[in-house]
């Protein structure tokens, strides 16, 4: 892998993602690709079918506001201490929403699954919860190593695509997550990796020991885009602070779609004067 | 005991529950179960281990989303915290949404880790500071987790109390039942009862929640609210008295 991978901006990551394709995306503590997601909205993404690693809040939300999403599988949906995400909320209600509940241990198990290569993951617990009625995809056996023992299995997860943002790349294509690992883990379970980052960086983060632990190498990696404050209103560890007033806003504004429309327009804009 | 508001007992009554826990964690957007392990911490001298998701400091997990639920799946965490928009008598939460699931009347966010950590925690706390008919139900409309499991069902974990702004019920799971243990101030077994949608068993002696001394509350309003401004920053300015 070259320097091949930086592609010229989120606009190139965005039209990589086809209509139709399920796509992972990151908790909204982690790395959320918000530039990339505007990317998505202003190309009138369709039919996305969206998978919350494990859960998610405002890059679900406005992708639903915009149109942009058939289903959604997630162990939950909301904006934390902002309050609940509207536009999910209010899809649901309409039943306009293909939603696969899930819980947050069974989505990381199914991508363990898919980033092994194998069919399924058992997962203790879940038993007696309405979540198994609601999806027909699991399936509960009898623990072949037990007796009298049932337990869920998960089929594995491959999403077609995995998009998040990153702190930064270096030249080779090797992207620093850190102590995201939830996110590696995505990164190699999905089909394709798509990142924006803060900056590129010449260096090689594979020579250093420490720096190469938190590293996801290229070679899961398909394309880069620069993206700086590619996360922005929400915050990036050790980069930026979410911008809490916007947030708010959203939080109240989003509950009617004449006020939603209203923020997403703005923010439309923003991202675009960054772009 | 001194005067305090609802919140500052429960977050009081929380880490008198956790107790000798060697190590609780919590989850997102829980603030109050946040502060009671805080509290329990320093209660402690420090041997209680937190792991808080939604905090920097109070977090030590390096492998990613799933290490909190591997950790509780070995039987490494102690003491958990849920919530729910229903709770039903039979402790069954519900995340998920109340009516036909498909076109819902109401819609919550979902159900979180709730329905593995239900049932791999050994000591799961429920806590609801909202105590009412619509939250306190006498059949949840969607299970998310269920209280209890048939015996054939691997659970070494389940629910051991239930605390709301009103009172604190523990949790008999052969009788698949709440017994109520306590009422806060201001509340008599009359006023949680009306308050409440399911049926419980009542304590031979029902007592009052014993409130924080004042030792305890200055702790609350002090270090522990200053803590857990890292991690709830908003919320944090609630408890601080100057």
């Amino acid at each position: 892998m070259t320097t091949e991978a930086v592609v010229p901006g989120v606009g190139e990551l965005a039209a990589r993602i086809e209509d139709g394709a399920s796509l992972a995306i990151p908790p909204d503590y982690s790395n959320v690709p918000l530039a990339a997601t505007a990317a998505l909205i202003r190309r009138n993404a369709r039919d996305l079918n969206l998978v919350a690693v494990p859960t998610s809040g405002l890059q679900t939300d406005l992708l639903i506001g915009a149109g942009c999403v058939a289903s959604l599988e997630a162990a939950a949906v909301s904006l934390g201490e902002f309050g609940p995400a509207p536009r999910f909320t209010d899809a649901i209600r309409r039943g306009v929403l293909a939603m696969k509940d899930s819980t947050c241990p069974a989505i990381h198990a199914a991508l363990q699954a898919g980033e092994k290569g194998v069919p399924f993951m058992p997962l203790r617990g879940v038993l007696g919860s309405d979540l198994i009625g609601r999806r027909p995809d699991w399936r509960v056996i009898d623990n072949p190593f037990g007796e009298n023992d049932p337990i869920l299995l998960l089929p594995a997860l491959r999403p077609d695509v995995a998009l998040f943002h990153a702190r930064r790349a270096d030249r080779a294509g090797n992207v620093w997550l850190g102590q995201r690992r939830e996110l590696v883990i995505m990164a190699h379970a999905a089909r394709r990796t798509l990142v924006s980052v803060e900056e590129i960086v010449d260096d090689d983060f594979l020579a250093d020991e420490v720096i190469a632990a938190g590293t996801l190498p290229a070679l899961y990696v398909e394309a880069i885009a620069l993206a700086p404050g590619g996360a922005q209103p929400l915050g990036l560890e050790g980069v930026y602070e979410a911008d809490r007033a916007r947030l708010v806003d959203y939080a109240e504004m989003a509950r009617s779609a004449d006020g939603f429309a209203r923020w997403l327009d703005h923010f439309l804009a923003t991202k675009a004067a960054v772009a | 005991m001194s005067a305090c508001r609802t919140d500052e007992l429960c977050v009081a009554v929380l880490a008198r529950l956790i107790g000798d826990a060697s190590h609780v964690a919590v989850g997102n957007a829980s603030p109050i179960p946040g502060m009671a392990a805080l509290l329990a911490q320093s209660g402690s001298g420090g041997r209680v281990r937190v792991s808080m998701l939604n905090s920097r400091r109070h977090n030590a997990f390096t492998d990613g989303g799933r290490e909190l639920f591997d950790c509780a799946g070995q039987g490494r965490i102690d003491v958990f915290f849920l919530g729910g928009g229903e709770i039903d008598g039979e402790a069954n939460l519900n995340l998920v949404s109340v009516g036909d699931p498909e076109r819902p009347e109401v819609r919550f966010p979902g159900s979180f880790g709730s329905a593995y950590l239900y049932f791999t925690v050994p000591r799961v706390i429920l806590f609801r500071e909202e105590h009412s008919p619509r939250v306190l139900v006498p059949k949840v409309s969607f299970v998310s987790a269920p209280g209890t499991s048939p015996d054939n069902v691997y659970r070494p974990g389940g629910p051991a109390a239930l605390l709301t702004g009103k009172a604190l019920f523990s949790f008999n799971k052969n009788k698949k039942q709440f017994r109520l243990e306590s009422v806060h101030p201001g509340e008599t077994v009359d006023t949680v009862r009306q308050a409440t949608g399911f049926e419980f068993d009542t304590a031979d002696e029902v007592t009052n929640t014993p409130g924080p001394d004042p030792e305890t509350l200055d702790l609350i309003r002090g270090p522990v609210a200053r803590e857990i401004g890292e991690a709830y920053p908003q919320y944090a300015a609630r408890f601080v008295r100057i």
